[in-house]
């Protein structure tokens, strides 16, 4: 089974096991339009949470993408190459960014669950 | 980033915006529409295959009136390099106030008026960033017998698209006879405008200035037609990107001169022998021996984008600046605008961007990067 998790950065990690899978939430890919690159990390490269992790890119602007928890990239979604839209179209399904093999799951508790996020999205908007 | 929505000014068709759902972000001290729901993509594609309807009343609008076109254009002209004494009446230019020493204070249009009781007078559209400078700029440089009156209550509204035309001479028979710099007064479904074939999108379209009462009832009367939909900000930035055109504050700027900035085609040949303008000497000798650097249009390999302060390296070394920036929706891949040494401005060179850390191979192309479709004479 798996579990949700999101960042007040409006990043989601998916966890499975020790392997969290990450991307950015239905909220982010709304506000920043539509994705036109995706620049990923190499596997083996160690990320740490609040540090960037990944780039995206709308048509308007670059952003960043925090990890919401360290740990090693173990894989990344190279379809977003050629399909950058996905990310629009299914952010937190076919549109994730990487997968990291967790340092310190311990982490994770200070991330927000679904409900958590979605009262945090009425503060926000 | 705090959003104050409620310091910032609004046109006469922020409700419409709303109700269609648009995105509103600050803009030059507005409340704009940067997308509607469609989103900037989709807006683009509308544009160049259909109509996009914008909104562009934060731009400024200003009257130069004076007692016969001889006299206001040679007071404008104390104050930009286009040739103005030479305009038709209703034939339209483009062109840059300068300062002192050539620099670029905003680009501007001007258009000389059709309508023959009009005559010594002259429209101009100013950037909404700097319409107020702008003003104060031109006005105590005026002789007495020209003033400037800016126009408070006009909306401004573009129509862009290879359909523009068929919407147009369904609803202001006649505006399809307009050629591209060309404007004339038009009723458009019933309401008085000002209507001229331009824009900056690098399409066939129209620029319609309208009375701010009415601007709401033409706005939703062109949206009524099956070829129109409205296109925000977002889009008019990757248009006028593909199209070559210049962003005032990003492209040009007080530190670049037209000469620089490779509008040389806006300075006719009467202004460049004469001089009589800001910065004539500078612009003179650049022009004669050539500026220390010029604007470029970039293509880069790959897809990641070069954005806005990437630098511009040839072999390890930084040989200048993009100052525009993102994808091409109409080419699907990254396109740039930057200034580079005139040595590396030949079509074909080869340099790299820097892009966070990585040098990403771009090569100098012609501009525009999509042929436009202006309505010129045959």
């Amino acid at each position: 089974m798996s579990e949700i998790r999101y960042s007040k950065d409006h990043e989601y990690v998916r966890v499975d096991g020790d392997v969290a899978t990450i991307g950015i939430s239905d909220y982010a890919q709304s506000q920043l339009g539509d994705v036109v690159y995706v620049e990923l990390p190499e596997i083996g490269k160690a990320v740490a949470q609040g540090k960037e992790a990944a780039v995206v890119e709308s048509v308007k602007a670059a952003s960043e993408v925090y990890a919401p928890v360290s740990g090693e990239v173990v894989e990344v979604n190279g379809a977003l190459e050629g399909a950058p839209a996905s990310v629009n179209e299914d952010p937190e399904g076919q549109g994730w960014f990487l997968k990291v093999r967790m340092s310190n799951p311990a982490e994770l508790e200070g991330l927000m669950s679904a409900d958590a996020y979605a009262d945090f999205l009425k503060t926000v908007s | 980033m705090t959003n104050d929505s409620a310091s910032l000014q609004r046109t006469p068709l922020h409700a419409a915006h709303a109700a269609h759902g648009a995105r509103l972000v600050p803009f030059a001290g507005y409340d704009m529409p940067v997308q509607y729901p469609d989103g900037i993509l989709a807006e683009h594609a509308w544009t160049r295959t259909q109509a996009g309807l914008f909104d562009v009343s934060h731009m400024g609008q200003a009257l130069l009136v004076g007692p016969d076109h001889d006299t206001a254009a040679r007071a404008l002209e104390a104050l930009l390099p286009a040739d103005l004494r030479g305009l038709k009446p209703g034939q339209q230019r483009y062109s840059q106030l300068l300062a002192e020493d050539g620099g670029i204070l905003d680009d501007l249009m001007v258009t000389r008026p059709r309508d023959p009781a009009r005559e010594g007078t002259l429209f101009l559209v100013v950037n909404a960033a700097g319409k107020r400078a702008d003003y104060v700029h031109i006005a105590p440089r005026l002789p007495a017998d020209v003033r400037l009156v800016p126009q408070e209550d006009l909306a401004l509204i573009a129509l862009q698209g290879p359909q523009s035309e068929a919407v147009m001479a369904r609803l202001a028979p006649g505006a399809e006879t307009l050629t591209f710099m060309h404007a004339a007064p038009l009723e458009v479904a019933g309401i008085a405008c000002h209507v001229s074939r331009s824009g900056y999108t690098g399409e066939n379209g129209y620029e319609i200035s309208v009375a701010a009462a009415a601007a709401a009832a033409l706005w939703t009367r062109l949206l009524q037609e099956p070829e129109v939909k409205p296109v925000g900000l977002g889009a008019r930035d990757s248009l006028r990107l593909e199209a070559g055109l210049c962003l005032y504050g990003h492209d040009i700027d007080p530190t670049t001169s037209p000469v620089e900035a490779a509008l040389v085609w806006s300075i006719q040949k009467r202004r460049r022998e004469e001089g009589g303008f800001p910065g004539a000497a500078r612009i003179q000798r650049e022009l004669a021996d050539g500026p220390a650097r010029v604007r470029v249009g970039l293509t880069l390999e790959g897809r990641a984008p070069a954005r806005e302060g990437a630098e511009i390296v040839k072999d390890g070394e930084t040989v200048g600046v993009v100052t525009s920036g993102g994808f091409a929706p109409t080419l699907g891949a990254p396109i740039a605008m930057g200034y580079v040494p005139p040595a590396l401005a030949a079509p074909g060179t080869g340099l790299d961007i820097l892009v966070r850390g990585r040098a990403l191979p771009a090569k100098v192309v012609r501009m525009p990067f999509v042929a436009p479709r202006y309505a010129r004479k045959n």
